[in-house]
């Protein structure tokens, strides 16, 4: 009774086909295509990226200049987003739905991959925080990154500290180490010294469920990478000093830098108007960044490092060194002058004052024709103009003018030093001479000084003969700073020299223009400049350092359109050398005047109240 | 008597076959510690997770199994109809008083223990075919015959369908095979083959150019078996009746099939594009199973089944767990103990000198087989989603218990073989 019993071999068959079909499968997905391993880590390994703290900056007295404070980013990868309760989210981010479909299908759209996290919406508030940690679960694909942002506790030297700001995406592909929505430092010291503040972002890797929850670290951390803090920073900025210059600057447009003349540490840097640097953080910069950028006051703009002005009558001290140097004057050549310089039918005037002029009295007086007569001798002691000039603009140029420093501050300008070639073929070559560029002997014509250069040759002059590269920072983590920064730079000039100019500084704030810088017996060496400025009213300058011997601090101070140098630079830059150097300033009515005085068409809008 | 029938039970079961049981119900109590494993709750003995409630069903499954071999072997043939009567009434009586569980009504409850008799009419119907078949007088080829077999399982299939569990229907498929080893011609076979291509091509393949190529195809055939009268009348047949078939089955796929069903189709046919919906369990079951590679992840270390990703891994994507956790290695092992042990029941019920032991052993192969085919075809996708259990492997009281009375019956009667007079 046991008919068809071949058919077993039929029913067997089918069975052992199936299975064999099914183990080819198998194979082929479990063995040979890679494809479901890779689809396996994206749905449960989450790199958790750990933004280390960026570094702290401190003052040179070690008072807190930046820190960080903790943000919450909202993340989101888009191709893990699910059918979610839009509006409910909508609600706690307090966005509109029709702005939230928007971002996503942006972000949805880019060509990274889509499961890579991006930031949904940045620094969401603590609150918004806290809700939406108890809600995320309801949400697939958005998660909360805690990161930081920069706070500025004292809301000074914005210019000098710069800003961080979000990475474009020509960084991005320049520089492998960024991604979106990373933040970097954009300007300043910021920018500078953006690898060692920024530190080395690290990568967690874990293991989270269906639900986003998660589930522990991946392979117990053996692909984790730790985060390595950000290093802090040494700020050579009193930040005393510097509240109280940009209180002094206020409601002006100028610049001022004040530099220890031993080390070439900038001790303040002040471009007004200024801003409160909170303004640039985070969500405020997106807010306020546009509309600073077209005030016509331009906040922004540094203007201690990047504006060019003509150095004015402060000029004569350097061509008084050179033609010291040269040998076409001594301490006792005399010039005469009678209300100016006269050479043909050109005329430079000068105010009325005794005549003929000795070195010390022209830096005093600042004699216009003492120096056309110098200069001219120093461009006439060569055979041929074009010599001449390259000797004087190589001697001009060791005191650090016409080119950038080896500086840490990013945004500089070179300033300008004309050379023989400009004016070759400005007026032909042959065709000039020391006459025609006559203006450079007063500092004025064609040469563009920045206020960093300014303060850095008053360093100079301080130093009677050498400089280190004016720098912010001083200490990175309590190392020392880049060797070109702790480099000598020395001019040709004597040593004696300089004495005999320093001489007449002093004598220019004893009696001479800038008496008013005077200060008991802080023996305060300056010197006046009033730029014409073929836009408006003169700018105001001075130059000074203290004390006569062993300086402490040299500074520039500029201020746009405020007429002669003593009126407004002069008292600005002995307040500050008083405050510097006695860390008190006990002349309230001239300290009243300047912070009360208001030289701007309208009132700043950028500064916080401190 | 009793006394000495139950001795030569236990020196006459198959241990090879006992032995397979308890091996593969044992791998499939540990992976669902792995599929659902909860930190929280470690012990695999903790009957609040379901692997402590898996082991509490292998221990009333072993004791099931006791009681089933301690009943006489002539229970079997001799209850067969009142068992599958009593079993029809119940699946009809489900219909109206039994709790719906994520939309289909096939559970009765008794307090909060729940079972499904669909899964227990497997073996009903098995003992009833079995009976049928075996009777003296049964001559396959006789038209009635075919027709009162196939009500025998058609019946239930048709019952379950009502209680919305079409996946659990499809298992009675099974008993085709069964009637094909009883002298059903290997036709039905071809027939069931010719079928499911059509089918599925009536669905991929615009339904006008289907007809044309099939009615290209029967002229190109009667160009090679010449113009013969009754080969023309074959052929032709053949023709009007793939045609009509072609139809129906747009028709019915337009119009009877559940919105849901329609998805699950296209999906797998790749004509909808469903990584999120109807495609998602399919997609994550086999990213979990390809993510194993050649060895797999190792124990307790998978993260898609572990942490969700997978769908019902514990129950019907158990499978997912064997793969990620243990590669492409477990995936031949545990294949490999299907195969070994689906030739071993066909190797018992061929020796068997009762047609109705050798029908029941049948029987019991091909629900297994199609459990696994459509099982294992599920989750590394080449068949729908429906939802059946892996065989021994899956989380469930229901089925394991079901499966367990299946197979030792099958024991059973199998110790019972010489007791059979030829």
């Amino acid at each position: 009774m046991n008919l068809f019993s071949d058919r077993k071999y039929v029913i067997s068959t089918i069975f052992i086909t199936l299975v064999v079909l099914f183990l080819i499968r198998l194979f082929y997905i479990q063995v040979i295509n890679d494809k479901y391993k890779l689809a396996a880590n994206d749905n449960a390994l989450r790199h958790k990226i750990e933004y280390p703290e960026r570094g702290v900056i401190y003052d040179r007295n070690g008072k807190i200049l930046v820190y960080n404070e903790a943000a919450y980013d909202l993340m989101v990868i888009p191709k893990r987003v699910k059918t979610i309760d839009t509006l409910d989210l909508c609600n706690m981010l307090q966005i509109t739905k029709e702005s939230f479909i928007e971002k996503l299908t942006k972000l949805k759209k880019q060509k990274f991959s889509s499961f890579r996290p991006e930031v949904f919406e940045g620094e969401i508030s603590l609150e918004t925080y806290a809700t939406l940690q108890e809600k995320l679960y309801k949400f697939p694909g958005f998660f909360v990154q805690a990161r930081t942002l920069r706070k500025y506790p004292l809301r000074i030297a914005p210019h000098a500290l710069g800003y961080v700001g979000e990475v474009d995406e020509k960084l991005i592909a320049s520089n492998p180490y960024y991604r979106m929505g990373d933040n970097m430092g954009l300007s300043g010291v910021e920018k500078a010294y953006e690898t060692p503040l920024r530190g080395q972002r690290g990568v967690k890797i874990v293991m989270v469920d269906v639900y986003n929850r998660e589930k522990g670290s991946f392979e117990g951390g053996k692909y984790d990478t730790a985060s390595v803090l950000g290093r802090s920073l040494t700020s050579s900025i009193d930040a005393e000093l510097q509240q109280y210059g940009e209180k002094l600057m206020q409601n002006k447009i100028g610049a001022v830098v004040a530099i220890e003349p031993a080390t070439g540490e900038i001790l303040s840097m002040i471009s007004a108007p200024t801003y409160d640097p909170n303004l640039l953080v985070g969500r405020n910069k997106k807010k306020n960044y546009p509309r600073m950028a077209l005030d016509t006051l331009k906040p922004l703009y540094n203007r201690a490092t990047m504006a060019k002005y003509p150095p004015g009558s402060t000029f004569k001290l350097l061509n008084a060194l050179i033609g010291l140097h040269e040998g076409v004057i001594n301490e006792n050549t005399l010039f005469s002058c009678s209300r100016g310089f006269h050479f043909g039918g050109l005329t430079v005037g000068c105010h009325p004052h005794a005549s003929p002029v000795n070195l010390k009295f022209s830096i005093t007086t600042s004699c216009n024709s003492y120096y056309c007569n110098t200069f001219k001798n120093i461009l006439q002691k060569y055979p041929k103009t074009a010599i001449g000039f390259n000797v004087w603009r190589n001697h001009v140029m060791s005191f650090g003018l016409g080119q950038k420093f080896p500086t840490d501050l990013p945004q500089e300008s070179s300033g300008n030093v004309p050379t023989v070639k400009y004016y070759d073929k400005y007026h032909g070559s042959g065709r000039w001479n020391a006459i025609t560029v006559i203006s450079l002997a007063i500092g004025q014509g064609e040469m563009g000084v920045t206020p960093l250069q300014m303060a850095n040759f008053c360093t100079v002059i301080a130093n009677r003969g050498w400089f280190y590269p004016p720098h912010v920072i001083k200490e990175v983590d309590g190392g020392k700073i880049d060797s070109n920064l702790r480099t000598k730079r020395y001019t040709k000039i004597e040593r004696e020299y300089f004495d005999m100019v320093v001489d007449g500084m002093r004598n220019v704030v004893m009696n001479g223009t800038g008496r008013i810088a005077q200060l008991d017996s802080l023996t305060i060496c300056g010197k006046t400049g009033t730029a014409q400025n073929p836009h408006g009213k003169d700018h105001s300058i001075f130059i000074a350092f203290a004390p006569m011997d062993k300086p402490k601090i040299a500074i520039a101070v500029y201020v746009e359109n405020a007429g002669f140098g003593a009126t407004w630079a002069a008292p600005i830059a002995s307040l500050m050398m008083e405050k510097y150097l006695r860390r008190e300033v006990k002349r309230p009515e001239m300290e009243k005047r300047i912070f009360e005085a208001n030289l701007l068409p309208r009132k700043e809008d950028w500064i916080s109240k401190k | 008597m009793a006394n000495r029938s139950n001795e030569g039970v236990l020196q006459n079961i198959d241990w090879v076959l006992v032995m397979l049981y308890l091996v593969m119900v044992t791998m499939g109590w540990f992976n669902i510690y792995a599929a659902v494993y909860n930190e929280e709750y470690k012990s695999i003995f903790d009957t609040t997770q379901s692997y402590g409630m898996q082991l509490v069903w292998i221990v009333t499954s072993l004791f099931i199994a006791f009681v089933i071999l301690v009943i006489d072997g002539e229970f079997f043939p001799r209850f067969a109809w009142p068992v599958y009567g009593a079993f029809v009434l119940l699946l009809v009586a489900v219909i109206f008083v039994g709790a719906e569980v994520k939309g289909s009504k096939s559970w009765i409850g008794v307090g909060a223990f729940r079972v499904q008799p669909a899964e227990f009419a497997k073996f009903a119907t098995n003992l009833a075919l079995a009976k049928y078949l075996s009777n003296i007088n049964i001559k396959i080829e006789k038209l009635s015959t075919k027709l009162i077999a196939s009500a025998l399982f058609a019946v239930p299939a048709l019952i379950i369908i009502l209680q919305n569990e079409t996946g659990s229907a499809l298992v009675y498929a099974a008993f085709v095979l069964v009637l094909f080893r009883e002298g059903l011609s290997g036709n039905i076979l071809i027939f069931g083959v010719a079928m499911a291509i059509l089918f599925v091509l009536a669905l991929l393949v615009d339904e006008t150019v289907l007809s044309i190529i099939l009615v290209g195809l029967a002229a190109a055939s009667f160009i090679f078996v010449r113009f013969k009268m009754r080969n023309i009348m074959i052929t032709g047949g053949i023709l009007v009746a793939s045609l009509a078939f072609v139809h129906s089955v747009d028709y019915a796929f337009v119009n009877i099939l559940e919105p849901h069903q329609k998805k699950r189709i296209n999906v797998l046919l790749g004509k909808e594009v469903d990584p999120k919906g109807a495609g998602y369990n399919v997609n994550q079951s086999m990213i979990a199973i390809g993510s194993g590679g050649l060895l797999g992840k190792g124990y307790l270390k998978g993260t898609q089944t572990k942490y969700n990703y997978v769908p019902e891994q514990s129950t019907d994507f158990i499978f997912c767990t064997v793969g990620e956790e243990w590669g492409f290695l477990g995936s031949v092992i545990v294949l490999g103990l299907f195969v070994i042990l689906l030739l071993r029941i066909i190797y018992l019920a061929e020796r068997q000198r009762s047609t109705f032991s050798r029908i029941y052993g049948y029987g019991l192969a091909s629900i297994i087989f199609l459990h696994l085919a459509i099982n294992i075809g599920m989750t590394i996708g080449l068949a729908p989603v429906v939802g059946i259990p892996l065989p021994f492997f899956s989380y469930g009281g229901s089925s394991l218990w079901s499966f367990t009375i299946l197979t030792f019956i099958f024991v059973r009667l199998d110790a019972y073989r010489f007791q059979i007079l030829r």
